[in-house]
């Protein structure tokens, strides 16, 4: 309907799509009210707190408690043997594979758990873990992926001798997990070999974690009366932890409610089922008190989640000008002792085979040997929705040593081989609809947003001066054009032990005309209180500010997968709108019943439903809300509530453009982040102020990720990097200021058309800053060299570029 | 184990006093046995800046000051800085200029502030991020921390200079 005079002022309050609206979480996490998992306390609680193993291979011959139980305080020390009976002293893993719960005769990587010891206090148990005699006889360490597969390395999982068939297909050596293929190999190959012009490279994606401020933990509690378990923990996906808690403790699901509290930011480090939670709730039901166990920064460092770890060798054909021709990727993915990787069942190595990117490559494959080494499992999606951050830098850096390869300009290299925004839907080489895109408008915006030319220019100039000894600074241009596959996903092929990818939302309109609703996501910092509240806001008429959105506890809210993957728009996002649309068809026959029309005579403005024609008789969604609980309605049942379970029909295809322009210090290897331009496209806009805020956090994560941060083992297997100490994390001081812009190209299958895009930066940022170092050396023959670009590294590219002089 | 010590304090304008070892950490002190939860634990190790409180008119974190070292302190945390019916201007600037995400660092980040501007009234943007760089956030990427905190000062300076 056309708006009225006073729709748009009506619409301004509801405070729905496109506002800026300021959070509701706020309030209380800036008075310091959060309620995070380390705030619970409970009557009688104790402590849990690990014996790790400081060898990163070694036979544990015994284990010795007496000293440690003898301490007062100490409740109990359980170790695999106490497990055992009841089939925990191992679980299952999310890859198919199975994790040790506790050292079961051996350790396979440094910091695993050896021994949970229990105390009335935190301090007592971790004087407790030193008591506790370990004696291990240490066997051969391998921490390199290409080293394990060599016949003669040592064989790390003892467990799986003899399994030639692993939960992803055949296994050809001891510490092989699995071979996944996409693609065509021989026309891959064929098509590059015939190109007139070849890149090839390895490109290392090292390993790296997502370190999120409030480490991993939790508080479970048996109540022996009721029989009844309740877990608080940090949990980015809840309804799965019951699940999992259910079929692996025997306890009936519905004797289980799982509640993920507040969480200080998840980056895929909550995603996986850790040790510490099995035997918090192993420990609670042996003792009958609650048991709190929160890891140290030390501990979440050296034994939760890693991310990355990816060798990709690379081959890309094109003609001589430009045109691809043709794309081949093989990875070794080094996944540690067990396969943790958080990834969809059926994709082992999650959607790597995005890593045609913005391209239209006529034909691609890829494969991914997964392997064993003596390194933390975990393989978790790091602020990227599975190993979609892998391909973009794959791709990205791939597209740059082909420009160099060409002699030509990248930014020209890209836009030649763009997907057209004719082509959509889009079919990649790789098998991915791409649902919307149009990426030559972006790209065009960023270049001139930036005055590439101009950039240029200043760089060759700048290249000239350095040659005559005026200036000891190169200016790196990083270049990214990057399309990402999240919202996993449809159920069809996307699920989690066995648990479609869908997601939930369940809506009460209270008498009044406000209202709650709850969703089977979780928050971890993405405020979906505030925007959440803003697409109910538009679909039903009710200002976001009266309306609750509640998330996480699985005795109330609706069945979902979580909350990673950038899934929670896509997919828990729609079936808001979903469940929405539902109140408000309820709404017009109730309407249409207190106006005395038919349903269809009744159009919807904003917060109410019109008589066609003669907009000044309506009843406004507050009134219909009323009516619903008041009057008998002939043929309705009263109430106003609805739910909705919504499958994605596919995954959406968020892009963005962005461009880095770097300082480097050819002397020290230092960097400075000049100018960092980022231009998304999430197609529909719930929150713009949000928006720009994860974007802004996200390429500090991609900074972290592609300038220093790393989890570096030495070759006995040790961690180099276990503290805040050695891992990078920017400060305010090296954080730049980013300058955020954005088109819209909504996606045609989503309800709102909103793509997603909490991971967009840390997707697109890694390349984008990796590339401006290797752009600032392209004029003194650098084709590759790996991340991360810390100062030493650097240092050390230049004075092997005979730099130094 | 060690004797607890019996420790005063004032927190947050308020005497209070408790048994504790005496190489109980200051934040858990807070947290456990004074059930002040604002400040967090992000490392244990001085870096994250998370555990910070005001501690005798200075920055401290908490979770680098043994209990006995902070015997008869004057303590100030995120739940002193302002009452939920008078925000302090800090609290209201990180909401309006959107400077927290996931909040596990703002009680740190807040009380930072909040001694930063007494230290520095009218701070420059690099004033501000040198000041603040002993706190991590791993959601924001700084910016919209470091725009809360400029307009916090320019707020606070106008209250102060209509006053005058
Ligand atoms: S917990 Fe004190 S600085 Fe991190
Ligand atoms: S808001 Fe999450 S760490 Fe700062």
């Amino acid at each position: 309907m056309k708006d009225l005079p006073d729709s748009a002022e009506r619409r301004a309050n509801l405070k729905g799509l496109g506002c800026a609206r300021k959070r509701v979480e706020d309030a209380r996490f800036t008075q310091g009210k959060g309620n995070y998992v380390d705030d619970i306390k409970l009557p009688g609680m104790l402590f849990g707190d690990f014996v790790r193993s400081p060898y990163a291979h070694a036979r544990v011959k015994s284990i010795d408690a007496s000293a440690a139980l003898a301490l007062p305080g100490v409740v109990a020390v359980l170790t695999a043997k106490d497990l055992e009976p009841l089939g925990l002293h191992w679980m299952p893993t999310l890859a198919g594979d199975k994790q040790m719960v506790l050292a079961d005769g051996k350790v396979l990587f440094q910091g695993q758990e050896v021994a949970f010891v229990v105390a009335t206090d935190r301090y007592i148990a971790a004087d407790a873990v030193e008591l506790v005699e370990v004696d291990y006889e240490d066997l051969p360490v391998v921490v390199d992926p290409f080293k394990a597969q060599e016949p003669d390395a040592p064989v790390l999982r003892e467990d799986l001798a003899g399994v030639t068939e692993g939960a992803h297909g055949p296994r050809r050596h001891h510490n092989h997990i699995f071979t996944w293929e996409q693609g065509d190999a021989e026309g891959a190959t064929a098509a590059i070999d015939g190109s007139e012009v070849i890149a090839e490279e390895t490109i290392y994606y090292h390993r790296t974690h997502p370190c999120p401020l409030e480490t991993c933990g939790c508080v479970a509690s048996m109540d022996k009366v009721n029989g009844k378990l309740t877990v608080w923990g940090t949990f980015q996906a809840p309804h799965v932890v019951r699940t999992v808690a259910s079929l692996l403790s025997g306890i009936d699901e519905h004797n289980i409610r799982v509640v993920s509290p507040d969480i200080g930011g998840g980056f895929g480090n909550k995603v996986g089922v850790y040790p510490g939670y099995v035997c918090s709730i192993v420990a609670t039901i042996v003792t009958g008190k609650p048991v709190k166990w929160v890891e140290d920064r030390m501990e979440n460092l050296m034994a939760t989640a890693f991310a990355r770890d990816y060798w990709m060798k690379g081959r890309i054909g094109a003609t001589r000008d430009g045109r691809i021709t043709g794309l081949h990727a093989h990875v070794t993915a080094d996944h540690g002792a067990f396969d943790a990787c958080a990834d969809p069942t059926k994709f082992p190595a999650g959607f790597f085979h995005i890593c045609t990117g913005s391209y239209d490559i006529p034909v691609a494959y890829c494969a991914v040997d997964g392997v064993y080494t003596n390194k933390a499992p975990g393989g978790v999606a790091y602020r990227c929705s599975f190993r979609v951050t892998e391909a973009a830098y794959f791709i990205e850096r791939m597209i740059e040593i082909l420009a160099i390869r060409l002699g030509m300009d990248a930014a020209e290299l890209r836009r030649i081989n763009f997907i057209r925004k004719d082509q959509f839907p889009y079919i990649s080489a790789l098998g991915w609809e791409y649902d919307s895109g149009d990426y030559h408008t972006a790209w065009d915006k960023a270049l001139k947003a930036v005055d590439y030319e101009g950039l240029r220019r200043e760089q060759a100039e700048r290249v000239e001066a350095f040659r005559r000894g005026e200036t000891r600074k190169l200016l790196g241009i990083g270049l990214t054009h990057f399309t990402e596959i999240v919202g996993a996903g449809p159920v069809k092929n996307c699920d989690i032990l066995g648990m479609g990818m869908f997601d939930s939302c369940e809506i009460r309109i209270h008498p009044t005309g406000s209202a709650i609703a709850r969703l089977g996501t979780i928050s971890q910092g993405q405020g979906h209180a505030t925007t959440f509240a803003q697409i109910l806001a538009s679909e039903t008429g009710i200002p976001a500010d009266k309306i609750t959105i509640e998330e996480g506890d699985t005795d109330t809210a609706p069945y979902g997968l979580g909350t990673y993957g950038s899934r929670s728009t896509p997919v828990a996002g729609a079936a808001t709108a979903m469940a929405g649309r539902k109140i408000r068809a309820k709404a017009q026959m109730i309407a249409a019943y207190l106006l005395e029309v038919h349903d269809d005579d009744l159009e919807w403005d904003v917060d109410r439903f019109a008589v066609k024609g003669a907009p000044e008789r309506f009843k406004t969604m507050a009134e219909i809300a009323y009516a619903a609980y008041n009057q008998a309605i002939p043929g309705l049942e009263p109430g106003l509530e609805a739910v909705s379970y919504y499958d994605p029909p596919n995954m959406t295809y968020p892009f963005g453009a962005y461009i880095c322009v770097m300082e480097i210090d050819v002397d020290t290897g230092e960097w400075q982040v000049r100018q960092f331009y980022a231009l998304d496209d999430c197609g529909t806009r719930i929150n713009p102020m949000i928006i720009e805020g994860q974007v802004h956090g996200g390429l500090t994560e991609a900074l972290a990720i592609a300038m220093g941060q790393e989890i570096a083992y030495d070759d006995m297997g040790n961690v180099r990097t276990g503290t805040l100490m050695d891992f990078f994390l920017p400060t305010a001081w090296e954080t730049p200021n980013y300058q955020t812009d954005w088109t819209e190209t909504p996606s045609p299958h989503h309800p709102i058309g909103a793509k997603g895009v909490g991971e967009s930066p840390n997707v697109g940022g890694v390349p984008a800053f990796s590339n401006a170092v290797h752009d600032a050396f392209r004029a003194f023959g650098l084709t590759q060299t790996h991340m991360p670009h810390d100062h030493w590294r650097i240092w050390r590219t230049a004075r092997d570029l005979g730099l130094h002089g | 184990m060690s004797d607890k010590m019996h420790l005063k304090l004032t927190v947050n304008g308020e005497a209070v006093e408790t048994l504790a070892e005496p190489r109980e950490l200051l934040i858990h002190v807070l947290r456990e046995r004074l059930g002040i939860t604002g400040p967090h634990i992000g490392c244990e190790t001085s870096h994250c800046g998370a555990c910070t409180v005001d501690m005798d008119g200075k920055s401290v974190k908490a979770c680098t000051v043994f209990a006995a070292q902070a015997q008869g302190a004057e303590i100030t945390t995120i739940e002193g800085i302002g009452t939920p019916d008078s925000l302090h201007v800090l609290q209201e600037m990180f909401r309006e200029h959107h400077g927290l995400q996931c909040g596990f660092c703002t009680p740190g980040m807040i009380t930072r502030a909040w001694r930063l501007l007494q230290e520095n009234p009218s701070p420059t943007e690099e004033e501000v991020r040198f000041g603040m760089a002993g706190n991590l956030c791993r959601c924001t990427g700084y910016q919209n921390i470091v725009k809360a905190v400029l307009a916090a000062a320019h707020e606070l300076n106008s209250v102060k200079e209509a006053a005058e």
